[in-house]
């Protein structure tokens, strides 16, 4: 035990930062990852920029161009039935899908990561948490948002909330894990002979190690979140018509899918796009992030 | 083996216990006066208070918890409070539709996800694997939703082989049922397909390493032969695990392909009681699907440790 001098948080602070240099060499040598990461950037800056990017306004109505076809002057895309610009309200839907994926993902991390450390670290809480776990995974995502919509109404942060309080359960299994992991390396037993506090070995030794994980698990999430903001606001219990979301644009085209199938076509084209984005970008992350592809102990 | 059996039955009453009050609890979150609701605007505060003995809301927060618990168990779900039918009936109405979707589903995608993970692994490094791995890639990121409404618009309204929507019993009609189901069901399917498919391969490209693998393979044994008689039975572990887990995504997905193919299904029902705000109806919905998904995922993890007796409970994972 004569590594005790070692301060440990160098340890994990050289492995975050490798990390990121491990990262950019699996994404050089990864023709997929670096095409998912293209596909997110472009999709972020979508999302980021849609006032700037759109054209009109997401539930600005034409009705003298209703139903244009894709390529028509004005309206790159196309318009609806109410003679929206489909690219415009595809743009804006974009900014709603990350909005949630973002808040859903961050409920989940928030929410997750510490009673994912707590139950790894000290076994009698695991029992509690566990069972709170498998309550909460009782509760399919559409029944916690049908559940939601009945108290207080459909809304964005309604769906967001299902989405993200049904993807807490996995966070504090992939969590709880790494602690379990964790706590059994050298530099935690030295700091516990050390008689440092649980809590403070939980944040500055555990927490900083389980970053990756988390990070990778983030990628996970956010295509599931994605694609069950569509489906909600499919359903109408997401975010509320004029505004604009992927789901609800699905929703109004199947109505004219017959007349109109580019107006349903290209609203999918652009969750497949993010949740493949987020797919790719997250496998090559975790090939560079997972501890069993390095010699990291 | 009885030891597990006991701790998984026990760990499920407990959950069971914690959802039910959840339910309980959420249910008398819900804004509105039930007495006031059934007994109109109008009512005197005398007729109020009458109903509210009736209902039994009067009592305290305890006794009324047990008495709903009570009638859950007796099957007396109330009554809708738009169209008066007992929610039972609707119930016993709905619920085949959605079972038999569910079901033909999980074949679905049991059988594809497995064989395209099996063709994967056997193929490692060929086209068959690029095509399988793309498959599930796009199974993953496309919501299931959007291929069903492409699944009509081009299979069943341009070619006309399948029905765009409506529903044949098929305790009725077998052929046509199996049939009004098909396109919903593979639709469904496919998401919980790439997932099985992803996992399979993983778990045979592990198995394949084993030394147990080597001397069968030494031993001169064809390695289509190892493939199916130790890959494919370790796979359907991790099969049976993945059903568990997706289970929730399934009734999930379930509400979506009715709603897009117009079943007449459980999801339907859990739909229009949340838009007509009926609240027996949504309590019910909400209790038998969280009740169901206890139950099913002690299934599978009984299921579990009958293949894979190495699995006792309390291990770490």
């Amino acid at each position: 035990m004569t590594t005790i001098e070692t301060p440990p948080v160098d340890s994990s602070a050289a492995s975050l930062g490798s990390a990121r240099g491990r990262l950019w060499n699996s994404l050089r040598h990864n023709p997929l990852g670096l095409t998912g990461g293209i596909m997110l950037l472009v999709v972020v800056l979508t999302g980021l920029l849609a006032p700037v990017i759109a054209p009109y306004g997401p539930s600005e109505v034409h009705f003298d161009g209703t139903f244009q076809a894709p390529g028509t002057v004005g309206y790159i895309l196309g318009t609806d039935d109410l003679g929206r610009d489909i690219f415009s309200r595809m743009v804006y839907g974009i900014q709603v899908s990350l909005q949630v994926g973002v808040l859903s993902v961050l409920l989940a991390v928030v929410v997750g990561t510490p009673l994912g450390l707590l139950a790894g670290y000290w076994r009698w809480l695991d029992g509690i948490i566990s069972r709170l776990t498998d309550v909460t995974l009782a509760f399919p995502f559409l029944i916690i948002a049908v559940a939601l919509a009945a108290i207080s109404g459909p809304s964005l942060s309604n769906a967001a909330i299902a989405l993200g309080v049904a993807q807490i359960p996995t966070m504090i299994r992939v969590v709880r894990g790494e602690t379990l992991r964790i706590k059994e390396t050298d530099f935690v037993m030295s700091a516990t002979t050390m008689n440092a506090s649980g809590l403070r070995i939980i944040f500055r030794h555990v927490l900083p190690n389980c970053m990756s994980a988390i990070i990778v698990q983030a990628t996970v999430i956010m295509p599931v979140a994605v694609i069950g903001e569509a489906l909600l606001s499919f359903l109408g219990l997401g975010i509320q018509p004029p505004a604009s979301s992927l789901g609800i644009m699905l929703s109004d085209a199947q109505q004219y899918v017959t007349r109109s199938p580019t107006a349903a076509i290209f609203p999918g084209i652009a969750i497949a796009v993010i949740c493949l984005g987020f797919h790719l970008f997250g496998d090559a992350l975790r090939d560079a992030l997972d501890p069993t592809n390095t010699t990291r102990k | 083996m009885t030891r597990y059996l006991l701790t998984r039955l026990w760990q499920s009453a407990i959950t069971l216990i914690l959802a039910s009050l959840v339910v309980f609890i959420g249910v008398r979150q819900l804004p509105g006066d039930p007495a006031l609701a059934m007994a109109g605007e109008e009512a005197s505060p005398e007729r109020l208070a009458e109903i509210r003995t009736q209902l039994g809301l009067d009592e305290s927060i305890v006794t009324q918890y047990f008495s709903f618990i009570g009638n859950m168990l007796r099957g007396d779900l109330g009554e809708s409070t738009r169209t008066g039918t007992a929610v039972t009936d609707l119930i016993a109405s709905t619920l085949p539709v959605t079972l038999w979707l569910s079901a033909y589903a999980l074949i679905v995608a049991i059988v594809v996800g497995v064989l395209l993970g099996v063709i994967a692994e056997r193929f490692r490094g060929k086209w068959p694997e690029w095509i399988a791995n793309a498959f599930a890639l796009i199974g993953l990121s496309v919501p299931n939703f959007w291929l069903g409404i492409l699944a009509i618009l081009y299979l069943a309204v341009g070619l006309g082989w399948f029905p765009a929507s409506g529903y044949v019993p098929i305790e009725e009609n077998p052929i046509a049922g199996i049939h009004s189901l098909t396109l919903p069901a593979f639709i469904l399917g496919t998401g919980l397909a790439a997932v099985i498919m992803r996992q399979t391969r993983a778990s045979m490209i592990e198995t394949m390493k084993m030394d147990y693998v080597r001397t069968a393979r030494a031993k001169g044994l064809g390695r289509g032969t190892v493939l199916f008689r130790y890959g494919l039975r370790n796979s359907l572990i991790v099969v049976v695990t993945i059903v568990g887990l997706q289970l929730g995504g399934l009734i999930s997905g379930a509400v979506v392909t009715e709603r897009i193919f117009a079943l007449p299904g459980f999801g339907k029902l859990t739909l229009d009681s949340v838009f007509t705000r009926d609240y027996p109806v949504i309590q019910a919905v909400v209790l038998i699907i969280t009740v169901g998904y206890i139950l099913i995922n002690l299934a599978v993890d009984i299921l579990y440790s009958v293949i894979n007796p190495k699995i006792r409970v309390g291990g770490s994972n």
